[in-house]
């Protein structure tokens, strides 16, 4: 991975709310056509980071390399031109309950491309297809369980063609067939399209399938990052402890 | 004791600076996005927040029509001045009973739906998304709400003068026994165009009231259910205050 320019470079990223540190000085690495999992347990700063790298919330300090572009000082506007390469899979998945399924999934489409109806159409259709929802189209949200809105959402924030992918806790809440199912669409989404993802989890068997290295993240610092069969058989305490499912002792 | 009472009454002062510079932020922000305005969204909009509002506005100000009637119509003709019942119906519905009373309406029902509407998407991060995908929640919520009551609340104003000046002529005619002729001159003798459009354009700035009020409650409700409800009752609330509060600086600058 380390000949090829990361997509996303975070160094010495440091998140606090008033003393409260969330995240102290991180360094992470997203590299093209790979997904790399942030696992940690709750309240860990997870989904802070997604939050950062989408441009919803701005860093205390350290920097942000998107693309080649440093965002620290980024307004709203660019912000939004370098959301149109990134797709973002929700926990509870956000889809617009006032549009059907495939406007939802057509949202992004119809507002940053000027695609024939009929393209816009067949790409909708593509992708609900990929998530196995062929007939879900005219479908409104409220309508739909659990697992299928999160496989609504993927099959949203995949629509533009992203370059980065960002999950959140995409298998939370599911049961463990359809964890599997999300675990396997994340994979083959990635292998398909050849995007980079950040997934953002605590669900160890959603990672072993989906992901290809793994950063544990504890008490607002990376303890361990490696690849998956690394952390498998990792010897750090944490993140043995973390994967076995022991309660984690609050350290200092 | 005194210190902390100061304390608690600075951090409200300070609270309400806050938000009412926030709001601000939010109208401007909104001004500047009114030409990403899109129309079928607006129309969308103008149907549900305007004319879905129109039965409860008729009804309210025709009950107002007629009970300013069974006040003023038996005492002025008591004085001798049934000649003047219909044109001062007719300028006080025009002037401040409509604008004020459809404001108070729609700021209930809108002001509320608009509020929960977007409390509801903030809390179940929709905001986040519609950010993430690149469109501006400003531009795509706020923007088509914001035209859509600023374009009806006018409308809504003409059909209810129409609805409080047939209440007032009822009760004249019928129970203080003024004439139909009598009234109808009345109206066309005192009131004026103006006076109505004055108060067009006062419930054209109520429905910028309501719309930014609620808007900026939506997307600043705290998280949760009991957030949303929160939102909600402080929009009505707040949406009220300001439309009383404004309507005064109104009537002195459209009517002295």
């Amino acid at each position: 991975m380390t000949n090829k320019e990361p997509v996303i470079k975070i160094r010495k990223l440091k998140i606090a709310f008033g003393s409260k540190i969330v995240l102290n000085e991180i360094d992470l690495d997203l590299y093209p056509g790979e997904t790399l999992a942030v696992i940690g347990p709750s309240g860990t700063g997870k989904s802070t980071v997604l939050k950062v790298l989408t441009g919803l919330l701005k860093p205390t300090s350290g920097s942000v390399v998107i693309n080649g572009q440093e965002t620290n000082d980024f307004d709203e506007a660019q912000w939004d031109e370098l959301r149109k390469y990134m797709g973002v899979v929700f926990q509870y998945s956000a889809l617009f309950d006032f549009l059907s399924v495939g406007e939802n999934v057509a949202f992004g489409l119809r507002r940053h491309f000027n695609l024939p109806e009929e393209e816009i159409q067949k790409r909708v259709q593509t992708l609900l297809q990929l998530v196995g929802l062929p007939d879900a189209k005219d479908m409104m949200p409220s309508e739909l369980s659990g697992g299928m809105k999160k496989r609504v959402g993927l099959a949203r924030a995949l629509a533009m063609e992203p370059q980065i992918v960002f999950y959140d806790e995409p298998t939370a809440g599911l049961d463990p067939v359809m964890t599997m199912t999300i675990s396997r669409l994340i994979r083959k989404a990635q292998e398909k399209v050849g995007i980079a993802s950040l997934l953002v989890t605590h669900d160890m068997e959603s990672v072993f399938v989906a992901a290809d290295r793994v950063a544990m993240l504890y008490n607002g610092k990376i303890v361990q990052i490696g690849t998956v069969d690394e952390i498998k058989n990792s010897t750090n305490p944490v993140v043995r402890a973390f994967i076995s499912g022991q309660e984690l002792k609050k350290e200092d | 004791m005194f210190q902390k009472l100061c304390q608690i009454i600075g951090k409200n002062i300070l609270d309400c600076c806050a938000a009412a510079g926030r709001m601000s932020i939010l109208f401007v922000d909104t001004m500047k996005r009114l030409k990403d305005a899109d129309m079928k969204e607006v129309f969308r909009q103008m149907a549900l927040l305007g004319a879905d509002s129109l039965p409860i506005v008729l009804m309210t100000i025709l009950c107002t029509g007629m009970v300013f009637s069974v006040q003023t119509a038996k005492e002025f003709v008591r004085f001798g001045a049934a000649s003047s019942v219909g044109g001062i119906v007719a300028i006080a519905m025009a002037r401040e009973l409509v604008p004020v009373l459809t404001g108070v309406v729609v700021a209930g029902r809108i002001g509320a739906a608009i509020a929960a509407e977007i409390g509801t998407m903030k809390v179940t991060e929709q905001i986040d998304a519609l950010r993430v995908m690149a469109a501006n929640p400003v531009s795509f919520l706020v923007v088509p709400r914001f035209i859509a009551i600023v374009l009806m609340m006018p409308v809504l104003v003409i059909f209810a003068n129409l609805i409080g000046n047939i209440g007032g002529w009822i009760v004249a005619h019928y129970y203080a026994g003024i004439g139909t002729f009598t009234y109808e001159n009345s109206i066309k003798v005192l009131a004026e165009t103006y006076d109505m459009v004055g108060g067009m354009i006062k419930s054209s700035v109520f429905g910028a009231i309501i719309a930014i009020v609620g808007c900026y409650k939506g997307l600043n409700a705290p998280n949760g259910a009991e957030g949303v409800g929160l939102a909600t009752t402080a929009s009505v609330v707040l949406s009220i205050i300001l439309i009383f509060i404004t309507n005064y600086f109104l009537s002195i600058v459209l009517y002295v």
